[in-house]
């Protein structure tokens, strides 16, 4: 039974792993050839750096992905904090509103996002464009839709954390006399750091790998990585996609065993 | 404690960019090119029923394979040492954090007539066999890209069943088939719906993985509403009705499987 259990788990990180090796082995290939492996070079490496539409790409989407998250973290970190002290009622209200974007289908709050900004930007260039185009689809578009299927992942890491936090905490702090605002940094922020930070990084991370969302609202101008991603993979062969894949492939890897050996020594020290 | 009032900007910020937009998609379904009222786009959907049809059928495949693929693996990782489930966790989240668009692109390099697949196939004299442009690859993709998404909610409840339950009911005289429905099924439920709308919603309403695995002749809903937005035929009011549409069926399978659940425990408290 064990070796037979062994051996499914090994199966299926076969499946998950094998196209992913297929596309790293192939970065180092000489020919365009996706079947055959003609020789070593590091010449699409080269290329991929070289490129400036990625390089460009790379830049706008780390811009969102931090201007997205900063901005998301600091406005569901407030949210979550008024949504902790209210009636069940009202809560219920913005829990509802919260989980819409989580549930809808990416599409959907896609198109229905870019109707929005189309009906803003036609409004604003009627009334102070005179007919003349001033404001179209970009940067800022993409930027307020990151920020808006970001936010629900904050609040929903941050409340559990204030759920789990003692209420007395904060009015022993004013009892002593602090005022809200130092109580509030030196006591709140601080107990539900935790929150904070996952929900920052989650927020950071959906914004870095969105498509669809950013697809339909950059209004075409806009190029982030997976759009520049998207319209490299509908042309013909381009090994630069094999590069750009491998690498992202080890800095992933990097990170998330950085993060399992931290946790694991901490998980050790917690328990000694 | 602080004021509930300081919450309000973060409601109004929701209003106007997730209510006002989907208010405004209905507006659209309802209205024509125009701005007069009417329900031909809804009508003329029908038209499209084949393609609806289709992208559920292939989803509620894609859905069934990934929980047949996931249920023993979560359980078998449920009751293996710590270490070994914290590198396997591991493993499984790598994929997920590398852009879907390229775990796709993968396998379009590997289902292609000229790909390693049919190459292979080639030694044996077999094939080229036709893999990609097939409604079968778009199943594939689906499972390939959302399997995590089924795994993960069915880990981490199981993870919570106590060992001691399942002895006890082989100790009672069941075999694994009659644990497997009577004691684990049940008890993981919360964690089979989670997966269930995890993998069905976005395989559902996916347009990047049937137009690259999927090629022209396997549309899906996703593709037919990105057409009438992006592509050659705008028409955001029929794209916003087909939207709608999406949405509801959406909220259905959402309801059927949340209506189970209740049941459930509702028998399991009798």
């Amino acid at each position: 039974m064990k070796r037979i259990s062994k051996i499914y788990v090994f199966l299926v990180m076969l499946f998950l792993y094998a196209p992913i090796f297929v596309l790293i082995v192939f970065s180092f290939n000489q020919s365009k050839s996706r079947a055959n492996f003609t020789g070593f070079t590091f010449k699409w490496y080269k290329e991929l750096f070289r490129n400036e539409l990625i390089m460009t790409s790379l830049w706008n989407t780390l811009k969102i992905a931090i201007l997205a998250a900063i901005f998301a973290t600091i406005l569901g970190t407030i949210a979550a904090i008024g949504m902790h002290s209210m009636k069940k009622r009202s809560r219920s209200l913005y829990m509802n509103i919260t989980y819409m974007p989580v549930i809808n289908p990416e599409i959907v709050t896609g198109i229905s996002m870019m109707l929005l900004f189309v009906f803003i930007c036609s409004v604003v260039n009627k009334v102070f464009g005179k007919g003349e185009t001033i404001l179209e689809l970009g940067f800022w578009s993409v930027l307020v839709a990151h920020i808006t299927f970001c936010v629900p992942y904050v609040v929903l890491n941050v409340l559990p954390k204030l759920r789990q936090m003692d209420n007395n905490l904060y009015e022993a702090a004013l009892d002593l006399g602090c005022n809200p605002i130092q109580s509030f940094f030196k006591v709140i922020v601080p107990e539900i750091l935790p929150g904070i930070m996952t929900g920052f990084l989650m927020a950071f991370t959906f914004s870095l790998d969105d498509f669809i969302i950013t697809y339909f609202t950059n209004g075409s101008t806009l190029q982030t990585l997976p759009v520049t991603i998207y319209s490299m993979t509908r042309k013909k062969v381009n090994p630069q996609i094999n590069a750009l894949s491998t690498i992202l492939f080890v800095a992933i890897l990097i990170i998330l065993v950085a993060m399992n050996i931290k946790q694991a020594r901490d998980a050790k020290e917690n328990s000694k | 404690m602080l004021k509930k009032s300081i919450s309000f900007p973060y409601l109004l910020w929701m209003i106007i960019f997730v209510i006002v937009p989907l208010g405004i998609m209905v507006y659209f379904a309802f209205t024509t090119s125009g701005g007069s009222f009417t329900f031909e786009n809804i009508e003329k959907i029908s038209q499209y029923t084949p393609i609806f049809i289709k992208s559920i059928n292939l989803a509620i495949i894609a859905t069934i394979i990934c929980f047949f693929i996931s249920f023993p693996l979560a359980y078998i990782l449920s009751r293996a040492s710590d270490n070994y489930q914290r590198t396997s966790m591991l493993l499984l989240m790598l994929p997920m954090w590398m852009s879907f668009l390229l775990r796709t692109y993968a396998w379009m390099t590997l289902l292609e007539n000229e790909g390693l697949i049919n190459k292979f196939l080639g030694l044996f004299n077999i094939g080229p066999v036709q893999m990609i442009n097939t409604p079968g690859a778009v199943v594939l993709g689906m499972v390939y890209n959302y399997l995590p998404f089924m795994v993960l909610p069915l880990y981490s409840i199981m993870a919570k069943i106590d060992n001691s339950v399942i002895e006890a009911a082989q100790d009672l005289g069941c075999n694994i088939f009659k644990v497997v429905i009577k004691v684990l099924l049940p008890l993981s439920l919360p964690g089979i719906i989670t997966g269930i709308t995890m993998v069905f919603v976005p395989s559902v309403s996916t347009f990047i993985i049937s137009r690259m695995l999927g090629g022209g002749q396997n549309m899906m809903i996703g593709d037919l509403i990105e057409q009438q937005f992006i592509g050659s035929t705008y028409n955001p009011n029929m794209g916003s009705a087909m939207s709608l549409i999406l949405m509801v069926i959406m909220l259905v399978v959402m309801g059927i499987t949340s209506s189970l659940d209740d049941d459930e425990r509702e028998g399991i408290v009798i």
